[in-house]
């Protein structure tokens, strides 16, 4: 086993919706979604985000893409138009979650 | 098998129409479509309406359709926007004013209103709606003498109705962002009310290509060191058949790249729950949908589902929510950071001093964590630089603009270095957002299509 970042192993992409934000996680193949599923649980993310994030954070699954969607609640400081952040739309949520590490096995981080 | 070819025109208000002209040029496509309305658009064309009657739309149409109104004629490619924001009117008068000062003419401009709610607030609490927020349910009246906009998301139905008016050019207001994409493929393909599966192909294929370059390379979180042509990126281009079923490509020689890995990225962009994606015109379900790599550039879609349409229409209204005022000034090294955190903390002390009474004070150090906030790793004593933006809300303008007075002392008083006095901008308002679902009869039924004809004499009437 190795530990690695997600930006290594994975894609995101993050938008905005009023106060929330959400997530998409992408991997490149069903066995490293496996292990994604398995240990980026909605918990963990929420944990991840502490201070960012005041709300719960939602997983949805989309195997047939190999990805998962995490929906953040109360996540911008009040919403785009009225949050005091510098990223106030949370683009970056995106790579604030590639930030996470996970456990993996070496064999199936081909890069 | 017949196909309709539809490009994507704008993915925001302010966004290039270069990539839309090459569309034009090159893509052989029938429709081009664009989403100028983003939840923060709407409130800065609620501002400029109240400076001025005849705006509220986005003003970009102007060279928008200086851009594409020969190819329109040319080619017979019809523009369809959501650009009108709350003046749609004053958007399809524009429009017809750009034609006639560029001599084109025998075109017809459809205009659909009955989107904006704002003067129907009343009537609706009378007849026993709260408007209560769809994420905090409290009801509207904590805000309602505050509001700004109040318009409701309609679907793709107006537009097909203007387009069998044979309308060339389609003008809307609050339509969804995907709305202006699928209103095509009915009109063609004839698509009934309850082909939820063919719908919601449609809504996805527009959701694919609203956000201009998120699906052809842009702002790409893969290797996007690897995308081509950054300087000039080629926008979506899908090809749609009767079945629903799309490909989603590029004009050729235009940046960018078009892969399952680019595609899919945006895919879930401000999406909640993928398997029921609600839209005015059906709920989508996308845990079924295959990507996949048919060619270069070329990536086919297939799989979209579709549930029956609801009841409701999502209302989403802004409301004044006080002002905002922002500096940002820059420290050296060394001690870049400490330097920024001391001024940070001076200027507290004199808020608190001056009793200067602000909502919210809330300090960032560029350089080291204002886009990760408490995630930003490192200590950060050894930068190069830092700079401190500082930013108050406070519901007084005047309250709000004293304090950018707070900082220019402190260059010779403060910690030393002060570098780089950036960003010392004037107050800017804040704009709340209020979500809520009203039965969608009580806007439908307000719903109004206008086509006007720009006759060959450069008169118009009203048709």
């Amino acid at each position: 086993m190795t530990t690695v970042q997600l930006s290594e192993i994975s894609q995101t992409r993050a938008g905005d919706k009023g106060n929330k934000v959400n997530i998409g996680l992408f991997a490149p193949n069903e066995e490293i979604y496996k292990v994604l599923l398995e240990q980026v649980t909605p918990e963990k993310v929420r944990e991840h985000f502490t201070g960012l994030v005041e709300g719960e954070v939602v997983r949805y699954e989309l195997p047939n893409i190999h990805a998962m969607n995490f929906v953040c609640y109360d996540a911008l400081d009040g919403g785009g138009s009225s949050s005091l952040r510098v990223d106030n739309l949370g683009k970056c949520f995106g790579g604030n979650l590639m930030r996470m590490e996970i456990e993996i096995e070496e064999d199936l981080v081909r890069l | 098998m017949k196909k309709v070819r539809i490009g994507a025109g704008q993915g925001f208000y302010g966004d290039t129409f270069e990539a839309a002209v090459a569309t034009a040029e090159k893509g052989n496509v029938q429709y081009i479509c664009s989403d100028a309305l983003a939840e923060l658009t709407m409130s800065i064309l609620s501002k400029d309406k109240k400076r001025d009657e005849n705006l509220g739309y986005t003003k970009d149409l102007t060279v928008q359709m200086k851009q594409l109104l020969p190819y329109m004629k040319e080619k017979g490619i019809k523009l369809l926007t959501n650009a009108g924001g709350i003046n749609p009117i004053g958007a399809q008068q524009e429009v017809i004013r750009v034609a006639k000062e560029m001599g084109i003419s025998n075109i017809k401009v459809a205009v659909v209103t009955g989107d904006n709610v704002l003067n129907r607030i009343d009537e609706l609490q009378d007849s026993g709606y709260t408007l209560e927020d769809i994420e905090t349910g409290v009801p509207l009246d904590k805000v309602k003498d505050k509001l700004q906009f109040a318009n409701a998301y309609i679907g793709a139905r107006p537009i097909v109705e203007a387009l069998q008016k044979g309308a060339d050019i389609v003008i809307t207001g609050r339509t969804t962002d995907t709305a202006q994409f699928l209103a095509p493929l009915i009109y063609e393909f004839g698509w009934a009310e309850d082909e939820w599966d063919k719908l919601a192909s449609g809504i996805f294929m527009g959701h694919l290509l609203e956000c201009s370059a998120q699906s052809t390379g842009g702002n790409y979180s893969g290797k996007w060191w690897e995308v081509e042509g950054m300087d000039k990126m080629g926008y979506p281009i899908a090809e749609v058949d009767e079945s629903g079923e799309f490909i989603v490509t590029k004009v050729e020689d235009q940046g960018g790249l078009v892969t399952v890995d680019t595609v899919k990225e945006q895919m879930l962009y401000e999406i909640h729950d993928p398997s029921a994606y609600i839209t005015p015109d059906v709920i989508l379900d996308l845990t079924n949908v295959t990507l996949e790599n048919v060619g270069e550039n070329q990536v086919k879609v297939s799989g979209t589902r579709g549930k029956a349409r609801p009841e409701t229409l999502k209302v989403v209204m802004g409301y004044e929510n006080g002002y905002a005022s922002q500096v940002v000034v820059g420290y050296s090294w060394p001690d870049a950071l400490l330097k920024a955190k001391k001024l940070e903390k001076i200027i507290r002390n004199q808020i608190k001093d001056k009793q200067l009474n602000y909502d919210e004070v809330r300090a960032d150090y560029i350089g080291y964590n204002s886009l990760h906030g408490p995630l930003a790793h490192g200590d950060g004593n050894d930068l190069n630089e830092v700079y401190l933006r500082m930013i108050v809300s406070s519901k007084s303008k005047g309250e709000a603009a004293s304090f950018r007075r707070l900082f220019p002392p402190l260059g010779l008083n403060g910690p030393p270095t002060m570098g780089g006095f950036l960003g010392n901008m004037s107050p800017r308002a804040l704009i709340g957002m209020w979500s809520t679902l009203i039965p969608r009869e009580l806007v439908e039924d307000h719903i109004k299509i206008q086509v006007e004809e720009v006759d060959q004499y450069d008169n118009s009437t009203i048709k």
